[in-house]
């Protein structure tokens, strides 16, 4: 690094075709600064993945070590006929199909309402409404759980108001669907907040040229906020759906991991937790790792593969 | 201008502007009220007593006692008696199932007020009685600060090497050229969807074979290796610091190291706290990985597994569970009100620029 910038500068200009020397120091700086996450990503991501891999096709289990040995494809055939692991897919689509469309309408309109010229404060309300989402998972639930309590809560007390009785919201493998939707609708903050910064992105000439043709509030909503925000929409229903398969701390800190009532919170992931570190099965919780990686990738290309239909990137090429 | 203005009657168009602020902030307000009711449920529920809280007739949104009069060494209830001159508050002294006899706890020596009508139709009184001691009881038997300071050296120590290797990524993705750059940051990206537990088992298991469970390890070293997050957002922002100023600094002879700490970071400090506050709320939140690797260590639990054994164990205290978890959401829910406008547009830079 003693060579003065002159030298650099022709060196630079000199050298069009191949790597010059400082290129190639530059090149290798390039190596040194990526190296802490080179390094992790080999050491725990892509090793760790094709032992996942490995150990799928054997019993292992930690508790009997010695007896290890090739099972083949027994784990991935037992797991087909497994009611626990099809009870667990049941549970997560069931949850998933009820919880992405209502969450997305519900982030829609807090999105909707906190960009409203209307609306009087409207940093103070952004920040009211982005707060929940700073809670704990754990704390969370527990105040979730305190208020759906048949007893003592304030949910049941809220909707004897209306002359009705509330069910039982924690405690009954019907409503502990709609409970764990109620409880997510706390934690939108993230997608209410990209959605706002997307409609924020939107040029208002788009607005006033659809005011001008007639189109009314709906109108310019469906065909002008919609498609210039689809980008957002687009990576907000990836991770969604891909957190319906992570889903994990509400469903054990609410039922204390025992996937209940009627192993209705059993979700994918809790039953791969139990398998693995209750049962001891790891041999076969690596074949259920697996087959959730191949069903987050599948699901994935499936939304890159929709997204050419229904997302419109307006800004292509801009950044 | 201003005066015919304001001697103009409002137009139309003024009116339903003023109705639709009224309506639209309103909805807002209802909908703040909402989410913000089981906060309200929880500090109520801190402050309860155990009496309150297994007796259905207390009113339920504040805490209150029974309000009781001692009178020649016996504590006498007072209940809220109809007499002509209103509805009194008397503390009773003999009752039987037709009339009861009173006494007035502002005028104790005066006779014996009688009333006729079945007692248990009276309605108590009531005060208000905040237990503040629950707070003593959770701290002591949620064992809080070595809780805290727990989740604080996890936190703590995860995010200063998250945030330092994700900076060198950062900067390497940002301001080098080498073969596989667009490659290897596609792959970068890509990890997000990655599900962590296809790497879990392995990860586990050469965990516990060099003897790292039941340590802060597992729950540290990883995060020394950078994560996409952090990387894609510093990287944003990196790329907007015009590279004039790093050609400046190395003609002026500085190394890229010295590139990165005297020009990229001094004026990346806002992505640097954001960077910051983000990781470590992650990791002071994190519930799955202390769960598995911490198992069998209580000392070492941080507040989330603590708080959750914590609920396992009390469940029949609903009032000291939700004292419980009043404070450890404390913490988090102040640094977000303090540092907000960081928060938020943090969230925006990494969720929309994708």
């Amino acid at each position: 690094m003693t060579i003065s910038a002159q030298e650099k500068l022709a060196e630079l200009k000199s050298k069009k075709r191949g790597l010059s020397k400082l290129e190639r120091s530059r090149e290798r700086w390039g190596y040194l600064f990526i190296s802490p996450w080179l390094i992790g990503f080999v050491l725990f991501t892509l090793i760790p993945i094709l032992a996942t891999l490995a150990f799928s096709f054997t019993n292992y289990s930690p508790v009997n070590a010695e007896a290890t040995r090739f099972v083949g494809v027994d784990n991935f055939v037992t797991m087909v006929t497994d009611a626990k692991v099809l009870k667990s897919l049941g549970v997560t689509v069931r949850y998933a199909v009820l919880a992405i469309p209502i969450s997305f309408a519900f982030g829609l309109g807090m999105a909707l309402l906190v960009n409203s010229k209307s609306l009087v404060g409207k940093d103070v309300f952004r920040t009211l409404f982005y707060m929940p989402s700073m809670i704990p998972v754990v704390a969370g639930a527990l105040v979730w759980a305190g208020v759906m309590n048949t007893q003592t809560g304030w949910l049941n007390k809220g909707i004897e108001i209306f002359g009705i009785s509330g069910p039982d919201w924690l405690n009954s493998d019907q409503w502990i669907y709609p409970a764990l939707v109620l409880i997510g609708l706390w934690g939108l903050g993230n997608l209410m907040l990209t959605l706002l910064a997307g409609m924020q992105g939107v040029p208002n000439e788009l607005y006033e040229a659809a005011t001008i043709d007639g189109a009314n509030g709906w109108q310019q909503f469906w065909s002008i906020t919609i498609p210039m925000i689809s980008p957002v929409l687009f990576y907000n229903m990836t991770l969604m759906l891909i957190g319906a398969f992570k889903y994990f701390d509400l469903a054990y800190v609410l039922k204390n991991g025992t996937g209940g009532p009627n192993d209705s919170t059993l979700f994918y992931n809790l039953n791969l937790y139990k398998n693995a570190f209750t049962y001891n099965l790891m041999g076969y919780a690596s074949a259920l790792a697996w087959v959730l990686f191949i069903i987050v990738l599948v699901l994935t290309a499936l939304l890159f593969y929709s997204s050419s239909r229904w997302v419109y990137y307006a800004g292509e090429g801009k950044n | 201008m201003s005066d015919i203005k304001r001697a103009l009657p409002f137009s139309k168009l003024q009116q339903r502007n003023v109705l639709n602020k009224v309506l639209v902030t309103s909805l807002a307000l209802f909908i703040t009220l909402l989410f913000l009711a089981p906060l309200g449920y929880m500090f109520t529920t801190a402050l309860k007593s155990e009496t309150q809280m297994s007796d259905p007739g207390v009113p339920f949104w504040w805490p209150f006692s029974r309000v009781t009069f001692d009178y020649q060494g016996k504590a006498l209830e007072v209940y809220r008696v109809p007499t002509e001159t209103g509805i009194r508050e008397l503390a009773m002294f003999k009752k039987t199932r037709t009339e009861s006899w009173f006494i007035d706890p502002a005028n104790p020596t005066a006779d014996q007020i009688h009333w006729v009508g079945n007692w248990r139709l009276l309605e108590p009184a009531y005060k208000s009685d905040p237990q503040w001691q629950n707070f003593e009881k959770a701290w002591t038997d949620l064992n809080f600060p070595r809780l805290f300071v727990n989740s604080l050296i996890i936190a703590g120590v995860g995010t200063f090497g998250a945030v330092l290797s994700s900076i060198l990524v950062a900067y390497g993705f940002s301001r080098f050229n080498f073969r596989g750059k667009n490659a290897l940051f596609m792959i970068l990206i890509a990890s997000i969807i990655l599900p962590a537990q296809v790497t879990l088992i392995p990860t586990y298991i050469l965990f516990a074979k060099i003897g790292w469970t039941n340590t802060f390890l597992p729950l540290i070293v990883p995060h020394f290796f950078a994560n996409a997050y952090n990387v894609f957002l510093l990287r944003q922002y990196f790329m907007q610091i015009p590279r004039e100023m790093d050609e400046a600094a190395m003609i002026d002879g500085a190394n890229p190291f010295q590139v990165l700490t005297k020009v990229i970071l001094p004026q990346s400090i806002p992505a640097l706290t954001a960077v910051c506050l983000f990781h470590f709320f992650f990791a002071w939140n994190d519930f799955f990985t202390p769960l598995i690797y911490l198992a069998s260590k209580p000392e070492l639990w941080p507040l989330s597994v603590g708080l959750q054994k914590f609920n396992a164990l009390y469940g029949r205290l609903p009032n000291l569970i939700q004292t419980g978890a009043l404070i450890t959401l404390v913490l988090p829910v102040v640094v977000f009100f303090l540092a907000q406008r960081v928060f938020m547009q943090g969230v925006v830079f990494t969720g929309v620029e994708k």
